[in-house]
């Protein structure tokens, strides 16, 4: 098995419900809590396994603003794992998801440093690495009803702009929306193979933006009348 | 990057301690200027040892969690930090056996296979933590063998110096030092200067575009999503101004290369004496230090792209 999301950027409105999801789903999780520094106060700062950002792509008229969200991609080739001299970084056989042991991490930074995506993010008040478990504690539970075996993200996504799956197996849900799509993973060429794959924004039709022509002497008349009428 | 002075403290001292051992050997295997005592050597070997353990200790500063610290020899096949940790800790005993066959007057073939295995495990230790930074392939300054050569020819420089005042406090010949330190100064200074001239040009690395895969037109940041600060923009999203950095690189070859060399002239021509030789590890550790808090404040890790850097 090869677990993992799909992030359909076309779809995405931008609303950070996967984040808050995301925090209040994992901070009572496996390596919870999700420190926050000051929450109320002048300098908000935390710990998010999952940040949304908003780019603009090419320019006026043509410009479209695309939400990117953004969590651990559960890389083939995770560095992160490599780097990490304490074994508290450890990529799982069965279903190729990248966890650290809370009680090995001592701290050191270095697999935030070996990711490329920011998906890492230090505990100051743990002292450890902390990162998107995809739910870990949440999709394997067979108390919960099966169609809420998923990753918080995904089920809270009100645009359905999220999915989950299996990429091992050809005719998954997920293994064909990015065969159809053209899906694609960040930042190809540093080779990690990252398992989380995003669908592109859909090309639309310029809408167009010229002002309306002048009516005839039809619709001046027309006008003028509608300026006389008391409303 | 964000540049941790204990790092910095680290590498510069550590590198220094072990580049004094290995060149303190090759001294002694020679006979450098007649030689030193056997009290001159063993004090000099114990002060390398000192700076690579304050090092040490230095390094576990920097980490949030440091009751962990001790698993970090568990990943050596993989970690070059872990290997880094593990060679400065098998370098330990090697250097102990091979002062105390000084001490001792054990046979020369021991003095010398320990000392040369000393030597050897030095060089390895000073490399890996070269290596801890230029294995990364998100960081595009650090990803050359520029970065580990810079690391041992500055770590042997300021040994040498360091060499080079032992030589002059116990009144040896100082010519085979001031050519020995002559000769590392300037292997070290044209090493950084390529280095310097290698990370200033962008090559062909990630941008914007790759980052976020839109590579249809071109993309900029719009809203980063977080209101204040968050871990990586405090990790990594340190810069440094073109112009700051550039003065900075000229302290670097004043302080850590021309101010020493013209100690070692000094020096040679008999005028200033152990003043000059102070002066000369002063100025090159304090160079050093410089030149390691411009490596990491020059280096741009490619999360940038997601704040909004269109290359790195």
């Amino acid at each position: 098995m090869r677990l993992g999301l799909v992030i359909d950027l076309d779809v995405c409105v931008g609303c950070h419900a996967c984040a808050i999801a995301c925090k209040e789903w994992n901070a009572s999780g496996t390596t919870g809590p999700l420190s926050d520094y000051q929450p109320y106060g002048a300098e908000p700062s935390g710990v998010w396994f999952n940040r949304i950002r908003h780019y603009e792509m090419d320019t006026y008229p043509n410009n479209k603003t695309v939400n990117f969200p953004m969590s651990c991609n559960h890389c083939e080739d995770a560095e992160c794992v490599t780097v990490c001299p304490t074994g508290a970084s450890y990529k799982r056989a069965e279903d190729g998801i990248v966890l650290v042991d809370q009680d090995k991490c001592m701290g050191c930074n270095y697999c935030s440093w070996a990711c490329p995506y920011g998906a890492r993010e230090l505990d100051r008040s743990s002292g450890t690495m902390k990162k998107c478990t995809l739910c870990v504690d949440r999709i394997y539970d067979m108390e919960l009803p099966v169609e809420e075996r998923q990753p918080s993200c995904v089920l809270t996504c009100p645009a359905h702009a999220r999915m989950f799956g299996d990429f091992d197996d050809p005719d998954s849900a997920v293994s064909r929306t990015v065969r159809e799509r053209g899906g694609f993973g960040l930042m190809p060429e540093l080779n990690y193979n990252p398992t989380n794959q995003y669908l592109p924004p859909r090309s639309k039709p310029v809408i167009p933006v010229e002002a309306h022509p002048r009516g005839g002497l039809k619709e001046s008349i027309k006008q003028f009348a509608n300026k006389l009428v008391r409303r | 990057m964000h540049p941790a002075f204990s790092v910095i403290f680290f590498t510069v001292a550590s590198g220094a301690g072990f580049g004094l051992f290995s060149l303190l050997f090759i001294a002694d295997v020679f006979k450098l200027g007649g030689g030193f005592e056997r009290e001159q050597l063993i004090i000099g070997g114990l002060m390398a040892m000192a700076l690579v353990v304050f090092g040490l200790l230095s390094s576990t500063f920097h980490l949030a969690n440091p009751k962990n610290a001790w698993r970090a020899f568990s990943r050596f096949r993989t970690s070059w930090l872990s290997r880094e940790g593990v060679f400065a800790v098998l370098f330990m005993p090697l250097a102990l056996v091979y002062l105390a066959s000084i001490w001792f007057d054990a046979p020369l073939w021991l003095r010398e296979t320990s000392g040369f295995l000393t030597a050897v495990l030095a060089w390895i230790t000073v490399f890996s933590t070269g290596m801890i930074y230029a294995c990364l392939k998100t960081i595009r300054q650090w990803n050359t063998p520029l970065v580990p050569a810079n690391y041992l020819a500055l770590g042997y420089a300021s040994g040498s110096l360091l060499l080079l005042l032992g030589a002059v406090v116990s009144g040896l010949d100082t010519t085979p030092y001031i050519a020995m330190s002559a000769l590392i100064l300037s292997i070290a200074a044209v090493l950084k200067a390529i280095y310097y001239f290698w990370i200033s040009s962008p090559g062909l690395g990630p941008t914007i575009n790759t980052a976020t895969g839109l590579t249809r037109a071109k993309v900029k940041l719009l809203d980063t999503g977080h209101t204040h600060g968050t871990f990586l923009t405090q990790e990594f999203g340190f810069q440094i101004a073109r112009q700051k950095a550039g003065l900075l690189k000229i302290v670097v070859f004043v302080l850590g290369f021309a101010l020493p060399g013209l100690m070692l002239v000094w020096v040679f021509n008999q005028q200033g004496g152990q003043a000059a030789a102070i002066v000369a590890v002063v100025t090159g550790i304090v160079g050093a230090a410089v030149e390691r808090w411009l490596f990491f404040a020059e280096a741009r890790h490619v999360v940038n792209l997601y704040h909004g850097a269109q290359r790195c």
